[in-house]
């Protein structure tokens, strides 16, 4: 084989081993996150994180009951905004909008989807903190509401989209009209796609921080209603991060575990459930 | 001789196409048959495409009627025609006229319309539901007011389904093999007792058996309701209607009693699509 | 049913009454006005948000002008709002962020879409879009007590003795700053450069891979001189997608780029992004211009996204048609 030729191979599968490195490089990063955060705060995962509020500043102990069921409050928040809109909206772009307007709609919502989260947090400070005069889950539920809506907008649309036209056709055909086709026949055969889409974009706003920090605030105790500060994991364990104690931190390491378990097993769930339905499906 | 002015006035629609004066109609079990569906002029396009190019028959009651001919000949278009599904694709334009028993499709209310002419798809196209939630489906939509589980074995009996599924209604339509999904579609279609049922190739993707018993069902129900199939399958044609028609091109070609239309088919067109020279 | 009949008894002169009154009971026209209403509020909402942001930084925007962003000064104490260190701050962090995961994020993007097993390939792709959903304080977590760190210990020093003739490469090992916020960024954007890239790469048409294996290229050669020319432009959309993530990132950054609005050759040296910024002094802000002044910066970072996200899409957009036309 001439030089050239040699040369050509070598090259060849030097570049090729090279993606092949950097794509194992991109993959272990996950593996290390994982198993830095399972090392670190796998050890304080006991009842007492789960079931104790944090203890006064400087004392050591304590647990993040607060911030878990006020991250809970903020989800249910979001949900109740996110979700009815975005899955209209998206009934809207797949089913009765025209061409200008979905387009325009459409766009908006991926401008919308690309906003950086702390402006997100601003707005909602702008229409809520500000005129309310004070933090409150519903403005840390309303900014993380907003998050969700492009990502469950566009994910209805497409799955909405994918439904066979020979589904709807057979109900037309039986005199059903276009509404009534749409609730009864194609909304229920894309149920488990929107479902999908809506538990994805949980996931996403689960671990979201910034967007918190100047609306929902946080809070050391209980917080009642929906109209006080309240404590989410994110923001605790960002607090907890940069405080000064070592206790602390160590807390922030088992929150860190915890709502990455939480945030995972949202992905891989509704992944595994969504395959599932789809083979179905076909 | 009621039945030879039927085909006067059939002819006079249609004097191209038709080409024999004294086309003599099949026998029929409900004595004379009456036209039910007319039409006339028809031209479908999408867009700047048209397909049919000015069609005019008539339909008759209580009879088994097969569109034959070459795939894009149009007769999928001109059955979707009849119960204004046609509307359902974007930029389709309808133009001439279509009667049921004297009143204009075009005019009627499509909910109405859609009752009365029931359709049956290519493949079996059941709802993501149950047995019984797929076969009700019409009858919830359209209001109806006497027991569902009654009419819902009454269809299923007439789509000869009865017997198999009676003891899983609340299963999964999709847990059904294809010729029992085609024949829910068809107890679908028939719950909401139709006049006439259209069928845009029910049999194209079932195998032998599953379609002799479709073509058996489609004899029995023929003394109900009038049937229209649409079908490629020439020996289908041949072996469950009374009435065929040819079409080519957009254009109807022959429209023949079925047995005449195979044996001494009146244009040369026909013959050569029949014995198997194009399409 | 009474009811109908009765309807169709009226008087000609009701009869669009009558058709309005189908149409009515049909509800198509009712469903389309209330799911429309649904997606007006989306359209409302960005749209609230745009105005939120302008009419709040109005006394930012009026007392500044555009020497906001040319000032080095940020005192809140003294009243004086410029801009300039976070511009810097957020600039040169994504560029640092850029300049790693590029690389990264195409080659592994290359060996995912080249790679012969389908199954394989969307298993590993998925691993890749869970690091995405890694939360970023969790990013921050790590940056703060492992990268930064290991970055003053072991890194720093090597690079100041080895590359220190490089202004970047000089000065005091701090472990937060420029470049540990680079580094952390490069981590968090790679996924959106991988997932994007792959999709785009898939879409390049078989014929074009067999034309070039056909005249003898090796697959290193039909890779870069086919492949990723055929969709350059689809690559370079997902390298605008990062960069607008990056720009907006916030919690990670603002734990390890050591919060000092201060403009320094050095990458070792600690500085101060947009977002961090917001993030950091919000809640503090006291007075009415100082708040401006902030929410002036989201502004700010809002329209830099809103125009990458534009063009990205744009780009992703034209190659998506393009391997369609001749695929």
């Amino acid at each position: 084989m001439s030089l050239r030729g040699r040369w050509r191979k070598f090259v060849n599968a030097a570049m090729l081993g090279i993606t092949a490195l950097f794509a194992i490089t991109t993959v272990s990063v996950l593996f290390f996150i994982l198993g830095y955060l399972a090392y670190h705060g796998g050890k304080n995962v006991t009842w007492n994180f789960f079931t104790r509020l944090p203890a006064p500043v400087g004392e050591p102990g304590g647990g993040m009951a607060n911030a878990i069921i006020g991250t809970a409050k903020l989800l249910f928040v979001a949900l109740v905004i996110g979700a009815p809109v975005g899955i209209f909206s998206g009934v809207y772009l797949s089913e009765f909008g025209g061409k200008g307007p979905s387009f325009f709609v459409r766009y908006t919502a991926d401008l919308l989807n690309g906003v950086p989260s702390i402006v997100i947090g601003i707005f909602a400070y702008a229409v809520i903190v500000m005129r309310a005069q004070h933090f409150s889950t519903l403005a840390g539920g309303f900014a993380l509401g907003v998050m969700m809506i492009p990502i469950i907008l566009r994910s209805t649309e497409q799955f909405l989209k994918a439904v066979p036209r020979p589904l709807r056709e057979g109900a037309m055909a039986l005199g059903s009209s276009k509404w009534r086709t749409v609730l009864t026949v194609v909304v229920p055969a894309a149920s488990s796609g929107i479902i999908t889409g809506v538990m994805l974009a949980l996931a996403r706003i689960a671990g979201e921080t910034a967007p918190l920090l100047f609306t929902a605030f946080s809070d050391r105790y209980w917080s009642s209603g929906f109209n006080q500060p309240i404590a989410s994991l994110p923001v605790m364990i960002y607090t907890y991060a940069i405080g000064p104690y070592k206790d602390w931190h160590e807390q922030a390491w088992t929150a860190g575990l915890v709502l990455l378990g939480l945030v995972f097993v949202l992905n891989v769930a509704t992944r595994l459930v969504f395959v599932r339905k789809i083979a179905a499906f076909s | 001789m009621d039945r030879a002015s039927t085909v006067e006035k059939q002819q006079n629609l249609a004097p191209a196409y038709v080409g024999q004066k004294d086309v003599p109609l099949p026998e029929s079990p409900v004595g004379t048959p009456k036209p039910q569906f007319k039409i006339s002029g028809l031209r479908v396009s999408y867009g700047a495409k048209e397909v049919l190019h000015g069609i005019d028959l008539n339909v008759f009651a209580n009879v088994v009627t097969a569109l034959i001919g070459p795939s894009g000949c149009g007769k999928s278009t001109f059955l979707r025609s009849l119960n204004r599904m046609t509307e359902v694709v974007r930029d389709a334009r309808i133009e001439g006229e279509i009667l049921l028993d004297d009143e204009s499709v075009a005019r009627m209310d499509v909910v109405k319309l859609r009752r009365r002419v029931g359709m049956v798809f290519q493949r079996p196209n059941p709802f993501p539901k149950s047995i019984f939630d797929n076969v009700a489906y019409g009858l919830r939509i359209n209001g109806y007011k006497g027991r569902l589980s009654d009419a819902v074995e009454h269809s299923l009996r007439r789509a000869a389904l009865w017997d198999e599924v009676k003891d899983q209604l609340g299963k999964s339509a999709y847990a059904l093999s294809g010729g029992q999904q085609q024949r829910l579609c068809i107890a679908r279609a028939l719950a909401v007792d139709p006049e006439v049922l259209l069928l845009d190739e029910p049999c194209s993707a079932l195998d032998p058996i599953t379609t002799a018993k479709i073509e058996e069902l489609l004899f029995r129900l023929k003394s109900s309701c009038t049937i229209i199939i649409v079908t490629h399958n020439m020996q289908q044609a041949a072996r469950s209607s009374d009435l065929t028609a040819f079409l080519l091109d957009g254009q109807l070609v022959e429209y023949q009693s079925t047995r005449k239309l195979f044996t001494t088919p009146s244009d040369p067109r026909t013959e050569a699509y029949i014995t198997g020279r194009f399409g | 049913m009474p009811a109908r009949a009765h309807v169709a008894e009226l008087a000609p002169s009701l009869r669009p009454l009558r058709i309005l009154w189908d149409r009515l009971r049909r509800g198509d026209e009712i469903a389309h006005v209330v799911t429309l209403i649904f997606a007006s509020t989306v359209v409302g909402i960005t749209a609230l948000l745009v105005y939120q942001l302008w009419i709040q930084s109005a006394l930012s925007r009026q007392k500044f002008g555009w020497a906001f962003f040319a000032t080095r000064v940020w005192d809140p104490v003294a009243g004086q709002f410029g801009a300039l260190p976070f511009l810097y701050g957020t600039l040169l962090t994504s560029a640092i962020a850029l300049l790693l995961a590029v690389p990264l994020g195409l080659g592994t993007a290359i060996f995912l879409s080249e790679f012969p097993l389908a199954r394989f390939s969307d298993a590993f792709a998925f691993l890749v879009d869970l690091l995405a959903a890694v939360p970023s304080v969790i990013y921050g977590l790590l940056g703060i007590f492992v990268l930064a760190p290991w970055l003053r210990v072991s890194v720093e020093p090597v690079l100041s003795s080895r590359l220190g003739f490089l202004p970047l490469f000089r000065g005091p090992a701090f472990g937060v700053g420029f470049l540990a916020a680079g580094l952390i960024l490069a981590v968090m954007v790679v996924p959106f450069i991988v997932s994007v890239s792959r999709e785009v790469l898939i879409s390049v048409p078989r014929e074009q891979r067999e034309a070039a294996l056909a005249v003898g290229a090796t697959r290193w050669e039909m890779i870069s001189r086919v492949v990723v020319p055929f969709a350059k432009t689809g690559i370079i959309g997902s390298v605008f997608l990062a960069l607008a993530r990056a720009l907006g990132e916030t919690m990670a950054v603002t734990m390890v780029i050591g919060n000092d609005p201060k403009i320094s050759a050095s990458l070792f040296a600690p500085g101060y992004s947009i977002a961090a910024v917001i993030a950091n002094e919000f809640t503090e802000a006291t007075g009415n211009l100082y708040l401006s002044a902030l929410i002036e910066l989201g502004l700010v970072l809002f329209l830099v996204t809103f125009v990458l996200n534009g063009l990205a899409r744009l780009l992703v957009l034209a190659t998506a048609q393009r391997g369609s036309i001749q695929g």
